[in-house]
């Protein structure tokens, strides 16, 4: 590593609407040097480096980046291309890769003329290889990428910039895709490409390859950076606290006393399709007047748990009791008749039906009651008349009840969504992600709707990625990681950071 | 059974199939490379009715037969761009434009040809292409007549088979054809411009499907008259699933379909008396359906095909 600057990003800010995304945040990165840009999820490090790379244009601050002689230059902002000639290149955590076209295709792609008939294959299979040796990184060439595994195509993706010359490699969470041993390699691998010159940024959650393999750290917390630190002199716990926060206000709530279960797991397993949506033998009880906080790294199995609770997944070994019942055929239909109510994750595709009225979507779980069908056909005025008493009591604005869901702000779809759940007065209430998109006042709403349902005897059960929100409102937190449950046994923030990532508390 | 064999055996069932296959070998490949830069183009059908009366109006208006190919081209690339505007940034839905396409170019069409010719009884003629006859190729014993005896279009046709082949396989616009149809962002991300790649795929691809209509009334007919183009361009449609998006097997697929309908002809003659006629004006239809079934069972849709892409938005 030498003391040359190859990059510097000075003061960049983006706000998306009221949200900042980025604010004031500096950079520099040598040449040889592996950063780390360490984050919680929403801290705003994508958003950085789709700046520097030109999908997003700042709303204010400018980007250098050296020439292969050393000297900086400013990089036109805004641009993809500015910043793949500067020689710039991002590997994305979903890969910009066409499936039915070799690895040869995908990486000559761009850089032969389109119009000429004939191609220099074995010109550019020369210098693929010679990048192959020089980094160590190899892909099969010729066949589609398609029947290549995640790493082999990640290498693809990362053989694609070192053959656009990148000088710089920006490498967006490289480890959510690849088992430990892929990612050991990978990492292997960029100490070569480092010894080459080469200067990489990896965007990471996860403080043990962080440690392991960066020689500097610089921590966001939502959109600020927060610390900047050399890796040799950093230490697990404090980078946890920065990247968590040690100072956010809890919200003022009562203390209740748990009743009996409402909601019981024992070591409940779901094959899921991918790790995101798996669970590995699951063992949890919600007690009426109880909020469960489920903390964990995005993608450890909280699709997975909110599945088994909605009833969308089926389970492959364990039981399932709500109350005193046990459940033995899961289906949405019985979650629901069971008293289940459900906060989806992706409120505008699973939360409602778009096209449908406001009013339709309020009923939309109990279309059977005889106050809303009779002999199979709807009761306009009751639905009607039901909706905008819920319209009033949970404040939700916008074009009346007649209007499609759709036109809802995200807010007032998720209040919406808490009317229709509320309202069935639900024994256990599942909150997946409740608040995530949600402006500070229709996240209070929602964590007020959560402790008032709390008050009144109901279970909840709260999945967030926001440990903050989590520490506010939960009475007890356990962590999932790896589909995988553990009591926490405690509400400090950093030990709870530390088991998110793996590490022993 | 004997009858059969003559049949198959005769070099007029071949030459026949082979004709019949050649506006069809057009109408694939042009949809064929629309699809493949992942846009379905339903207005094939009225760009067959298209190219059918510009290239014969060219040619009675006193443009040569080749100026008439060439005017029917034009014509077919420019509904393609129509559909292409419509479909690639304007990101509209694939089907309701290309059947709009159809209807729109099928209409026009006819309304051209009415109000040019407004009180025809007999469609006016043009001389068509003749069939190429080269010496002492033409007098081989069956090949000959098959394939020598064949009009300029037909081997154009084929020439194009081998042309789309060559650019689909073995070029870089190829590939990043390939590439659009597949994953527009593997594309968007390596600076070509997915907009550009799409709009001249289906303008291409259009122009090529005009040149099957223009096949019809200047090499099989020589005139033009409603409805000549009669479900060929639908036919094309699903010929491209059974092709597997591929040009060689584009070209068994139309030749099969050809091979199909030149023995119910024959068959017709033949059996007439026992079978009623429409039965095998039917069979093919029908033997393209059984084909289309087991071949689309295993067949790889590009995987953007229908899905809009829109700049900016990952």
């Amino acid at each position: 590593m030498t003391d040359q600057t190859v990059l510097k990003l000075n003061g960049l800010s983006k706000r998306f609407g009221p949200v900042v995304a980025n604010d004031d945040v500096s950079l520099t990165l040598g040449r040889g040097e592996v950063l780390a840009l360490l984050g919680e999820n929403g801290a705003g490090k994508t958003t950085l480096m789709n700046m520097l790379f030109g999908h997003y244009l700042p709303d204010a601050g400018t980007v250098e980046v050296a020439d292969p002689g050393g000297t900086l230059h400013p990089l036109p902002l805004g641009h993809p291309q500015a910043a793949l000639a500067a020689g710039v290149g991002m590997v994305h955590q979903h890969f910009a890769l066409a499936e039915n076209i070799n690895a040869l295709d995908n990486i000559t792609l761009g850089s032969e003329p389109l119009l000429s008939l004939r191609r220099d294959r074995r010109a550019a299979e020369r210098k693929i290889k010679d990048i192959m040796a020089r980094s160590g990184l190899t892909a099969p060439q010729d066949v589609p990428v398609g029947r290549l595994s995640v790493g082999e195509r990640q290498r693809v993706e990362i053989l694609k910039a070192l053959y656009r010359d990148a000088r710089i490699l920006v490498l967006d969470e490289p480890t959510a895709v690849l088992t430990p041993q892929e990612a050991d390699t990978l990492f292997a691998n960029i100490k070569t490409m480092t010894a080459e010159g080469l200067s990489v940024i990896f965007i990471s959650h996860k403080l043990r390859e962080v440690l392991a393999f960066s020689d500097r750290i610089a921590v966001l917390r939502h959109g600020r950076k927060v610390g900047e630190m050399a890796t040799s002199e950093a230490d697990e716990g404090t980078i946890a606290r920065l990247m968590v926060g040690a100072d956010t206000p809890k919200v003022a709530r009562e203390a209740a006393t748990p009743g009996a279960p409402v909601l019981t797991l024992q070591n409940v397993s779901v094959a899921g399709r991918s790790k995101r949506d798996t669970l590995q033998g699951v063992t949890l009880t919600v007690h009426a007047h109880e909020i469960l906080g489920i903390a964990g790294i995005s993608g450890n199995g909280q699709s997975g748990l909110a599945n088994l609770i909605s009833g969308l997944a089926v389970p492959t070994a364990g039981m399932i009791r709500v109350d005193e019942t046990e459940i033995a055929r899961p289906s949405a239909a019985t979650m629901v008749a069971a008293g289940i109510g459900r906060i989806p994750e992706d409120r505008h595709h699973e939360g409602i039906v778009g096209a449908m009225s406001v009013a339709e979507n309020m009923v939309i779980e109990r279309l059977g009651d005889p106050d809303i069908q009779s002999r199979g056909l709807l009761r306009r005025d009751a639905i009607q008349a039901n909706a905008e008493g819920l319209a009033q009591a949970y404040d939700v604005r916008g074009p009346g009840v007649g209007a499609a869901a759709r036109l809802l702000s995200g807010g007032n779809i998720q209040k919406l969504i808490l009317a229709r759940v509320f309202e069935r007065a639900p024994r256990l209430i599942l909150a997946n992600q409740p608040t995530r998109g949600l402006d500070m006042g229709a996240a209070a709403e929602v964590g007020r709707r959560l402790l008032e349902a709390r008050g009144r005897g109901a279970g909840v059960v709260l999945i967030s990625e926001d440990l903050d929100e989590i520490l506010g409102l939960a009475d007890r937190i356990m962590v999932i990681r790896d589909g995988a449950l553990v009591e926490a046994g405690t509400m400090d923030r950093a030990k709870i950071g530390l088991m998110m990532a793996g590490e022993p508390a | 059974m004997m009858d059969l064999l003559n049949i198959l055996l005769s070099e007029s069932f071949w030459a026949a199939s082979l004709r019949i296959a050649t506006p069809l070998i057009f109408g694939v490949l042009g949809a064929l490379i629309c699809e493949r830069a992942g846009v379905l183009n339903l207005g094939i059908e009225g760009i067959f009715v298209v190219g059918a009366m510009c290239g014969w109006m060219a040619v009675w208006l006193g443009a040569g037969l080749w100026g008439g190919v060439i005017v029917a081209a034009l014509a077919g690339a420019f509904f393609g761009l129509l559909h292409a505007i419509l479909t690639v940034p304007l990101g509209l839905s694939q089907h309701v434009s290309g059947l709009g396409i159809t209807l729109f170019a099928t209409s026009v069409s006819y309304f051209t040809y009415r109000t040019a010719l407004p009180n025809v009884s007999s469609p006016p003629r043009i001389e068509p292409f003749q069939a190429l006859d080269i010496p002492v190729l033409s007098d081989l014993p069956f090949l000959g007549p098959v394939l020598f005896q064949q009009t300029a279009l037909t081997w154009l046709a084929l020439l194009m088979v081998a042309l789309v082949w060559y650019v689909m396989n073995r070029s870089a616009l190829g590939v990043a054809l390939k590439a659009v149809g597949d994953n527009p962002d593997s594309v968007d991300a390596q600076g070509l411009s997915v907009y550009a790649l799409r709009i001249w795929a289906i303008v291409a691809g259009s122009a090529l499907m005009a040149l099957g209509g223009a096949f019809l009334t200047m090499s099989a007919f020589d005139a033009f008259f409603f409805g000549m183009v009669n479900g060929r361009g639908w036919v094309c449609i699903a010929l491209v699933i059974f092709a597997s998006w591929r040009p060689g097997k584009a070209l068994l697929g139309a030749l099969l379909f050809g091979a199909f309908d030149a023995l119910q002809v024959r068959l017709q003659t033949e059996m007439g008396a026992l079978v009623p006629g429409q039965v095998f004006l039917m069979a093919p239809y029908i033997l393209s359906i059984i084909a289309l079934v087991i071949a689309a069972r295993s067949a790889d849709y590009p995987r953007a095909l229908l899905t809009p892409w829109f700049k900016g938005q990952r």
